[in-house]
């Protein structure tokens, strides 16, 4: 068998992609409804000027031995070293589990064994849907609807990737999960779709990286990621996205927490041409709570449009939005949120700390939030700061013996310690080389 | 450590004129106290000093061990062994104190410094100056008192150990009992380091009860005005800085 490439887009080509997967008719009546809804939406009307030609993308790229693999050496040994040399395989000592995807599906998968037992679930999306139908079908594309915006109709429509993730009640993993996206071709869309289910008094933290090299052709990136954190649970998200300057990045990314249930994002774009990402939280259940804690960095022209979304229907309920953006070489850094206390969820508190450090005088941030207190039990803090590096701070660091660009790392590095802590050491040391890389 | 500075003038970046004319020469081991009122331009000259772009120097030239300094930034006048304790020090978020200072030594010793080591050694000073060590892992100065932002210039200097060093409004801020450690751990530094010299820069006379001058300039409108011994500063203080006139040009050394 040859390998197989799937470019531009129709209902055909869609029920293609769902054979090879070997799909359940329920899933590819799921796609063909998603692809009605991705003709008929229109771009946001918000944010960068998207331009994509649609017929030109690769929508589905596979080889005949992409089966998902357990062990490093059955995998294509020119893969394995692109993805030693990008550091994934060294990640994996610091981890319960990890899934790795190359291009449209996901080749690598490894567990303790003792998860297992724990009857954790953690295993591709193609796997989930087919293998767990009655988590699958009460979940997927509840939690982000095919509707919603026209990059979730067509992630909808041409899934192909991602993980699915459960776990039991009362289970606690010691240590995260971890999924590495990577794309490596030309005009390649990927468009990974990730469930996770944190059921009743349980934790899990979860880490997502992604990278592709660069090509003249632009390529698309259009997740999707939907998670339920249950009654008492708690879910953390962490990523660090370093796509290459000429991906598109328009993610949709929401999570429905449960009463008492917490869900912290903590993301972070330092790479693509034009990213869209507005991590949310549904807070549904009474004294749910949410957290986002993101930074962009935005040099040579791109274009972080990010930001968070809180959305509070519980009583008691509480959220938290930290924002760090930095803009340099004509980057335009952009916070885009939305806090919404609804009427219902009486007693409920919402902070916003946006800061943004601006380097030089061609590049451009903007602060757009919007809040929205329903209730008079309720209350809403915004604050926002921009800045740019002070000659006072530089001075005084100088003044120490410290050079210039050393001193001006320190302060940038300072400016974003809010996130930095958040992270997994070896997380931490990963973004500084990738910050001195970019600034 | 000889310093000298050589008829001076400087202006600030919206071309007032602030130093005019200023001399000054420094022989090692020697402390100085220049006073003055407000506005006269006292700490403008520490920021020239140390290289500050917010100031050009039009005229004149300076000079440490015979050496000119005039074309050397910041970062090169304190690896050339400058500090200056500055009057408000700045505060930095997330940049943490121990950080911070190790990266200073670093970079000035040109090698990387243990942080064992270091360590040991922030403890030692730290505990001399009666500062709590947690202050060590916060943010450089960042919810400091203005008397603890003072005591950690003076840990700053007692680790960087300088050749030169200019204290600009020491006493501002702290409180009697902590500018008399302060004042003890810069005496203890000058007599482990005799050849040390030192620029007292102050309003009050508060701080020569602790560190005795040599000399004592009055600065006047960008220069000096009048140079005495330790008498004059008790003068000043009775009499106040109107008592200075033009007729007694300042001379030392000679």
């Amino acid at each position: 068998m040859i390998s197989l490439e799937i470019v531009g887009l129709d209902a055909e080509k869609i029920k293609e992609i769902s054979k090879i997967k070997q799909e359940d008719d329920w899933v590819l009546d799921y796609r063909l409804k998603s692809y009605d809804l991705f003709l008929k939406l229109g771009y946001p009307n918000f944010g960068p000027s998207i331009n994509i030609d649609f017929d030109k993308v690769i929508y589905y790229k596979s080889r005949e031995e992409d089966s998902i693999k357990n062990n490093w050496n059955d995998i294509n040994c020119s893969i394995r070293n692109e993805l030693d040399s990008v550091g994934v395989l060294e990640s994996e000592k610091h981890l319960d589990g990890m899934g790795v995807q190359y291009e449209s599906e996901v080749i690598y998968h490894n567990m303790l064994e003792e998860l297992t037992k724990k009857n954790v679930i953690f295993t591709s999306i193609e796997e989930g849907l087919k293998k767990y139908p009655d988590i699958a079908r009460k979940y997927f594309g509840k939690i982000v609807s095919n509707s919603d915006n026209k990059f979730s109709a067509l992630n909808s429509s041409v899934f192909s990737g991602g993980s699915f993730i459960y776990i039991p009640p009362h289970t606690k993993l010691d240590r995260p999960l971890q999924s590495y996206f990577r794309i490596n071709s030309r005009s390649m869309g990927q468009f990974e779709r990730t469930l996770i289910i944190v059921d009743d008094d349980s934790e899990l933290y979860y880490i997502e990286g992604c990278t592709a090299p660069n090509y003249s052709e632009s390529s698309l990136h259009a997740a999707v990621v939907e998670i339920y954190v249950g009654k008492r649970s708690k879910c953390r998200y962490s990523t660090i996205q370093n796509w290459a300057t000429n991906v598109d990045n328009l993610v949709t990314k929401r999570a429905l927490v449960d009463e008492d249930g917490k869900m912290e994002w903590i993301d972070g774009n330092i790479g693509s041409n034009i990213t869209m990402k507005y991590p949310a939280c549904i807070l549904k259940g009474d004294r749910s709570e949410g957290t986002c804690i993101t930074i962009s960095v935005a040099a040579n022209k791109q274009e972080q449009d990010t930001g968070s979304r809180m959305i509070h229907l519980g009583k008691n309920t509480k959220s938290t939005i930290i924002s760090k953006s930095i803009a340099r070489g004509g980057g335009n850094a952009t916070y885009r949120g939305k806090v919404d206390i609804k009427e219902s969820a009486i007693h409920s508190s919402a902070m916003v700390k946006c800061d943004t450090l601006i380097l030089d005088s061609v590049s451009k941030s903007d602060t757009i939030p919007i809040n929205i207190c329903g209730n008079d039990s309720s209350n809403i803090e915004h604050e926002a700061t921009v800045s740019k590096i002070s000659d006072e701070k530089l001075f005084y660091l100088m003044s120490r013996g410290l050079d210039s660009e050393k001193a001006t790392e320190l302060i940038i590095l300072g400016f974003i310690e809010k996130f930095r802590e958040e992270l997994p050491m070896e997380y931490a040391v990963e973004l500084n080389q990738l910050l001195k890389k970019n600034l | 450590m000889d310093f000298t500075i050589d008829h001076i003038y400087a202006k600030s970046k919206d071309d007032k004129e602030i130093l005019k004319d200023f001399s000054l020469h420094i022989l090692p081991g020697e402390i100085h106290v220049i006073m003055g009122p407000n506005g006269t331009g006292k700490s403008t000259l520490s920021k020239v000093i140390m290289g500050s772009k917010d100031y050009v120097v039009t005229k004149g030239d300076m000079f440490i061990d015979h050496e000119s300094i005039l074309s050397l930034n910041t970062t090169e006048r304190s690896r050339k062994k400058i500090f200056l304790a500055m009057q408000s020090p700045i505060s930095i978020e997330g940049v943490t104190n121990s950080e911070f200072l190790r990266t200073a030594l670093s970079s000035q010793l040109e090698k990387n410094v243990g942080i064992y080591e270091f360590m040991k050694e922030m403890e030692k000073s730290m505990n001399d100056l009666n500062m709590n060590s947690n202050m060590m892992h916060r943010s450089i100065n960042q919810g400091f008192s203005g008397g603890e932002r003072k005591k950690n210039e003076i840990l700053q200097m007692k680790i960087l150990k300088p050749k030169f060093l200019i204290l600009d409004e020491l006493d501002s801020g702290l409180d009697v009992d902590s500018l008399k450690i302060v004042c003890d751990n810069i005496n203890q530094y000058i007599s482990e380091n005799p050849d040390t010299s030192i620029l007292i820069i102050t309003h009050y006379t508060r701080i020569l009860d602790y560190i005795k001058p040599k000399y004592v300039h009055i600065m006047i409108d960008g220069k000096i005005m009048k140079t005495g011994a330790f008498s004059l500063a008790k003068e000043i203080e009775e009499k106040g800085f109107s008592c200075v006139n033009e007729v007694s040009e300042a001379s030392t050394h000679e």
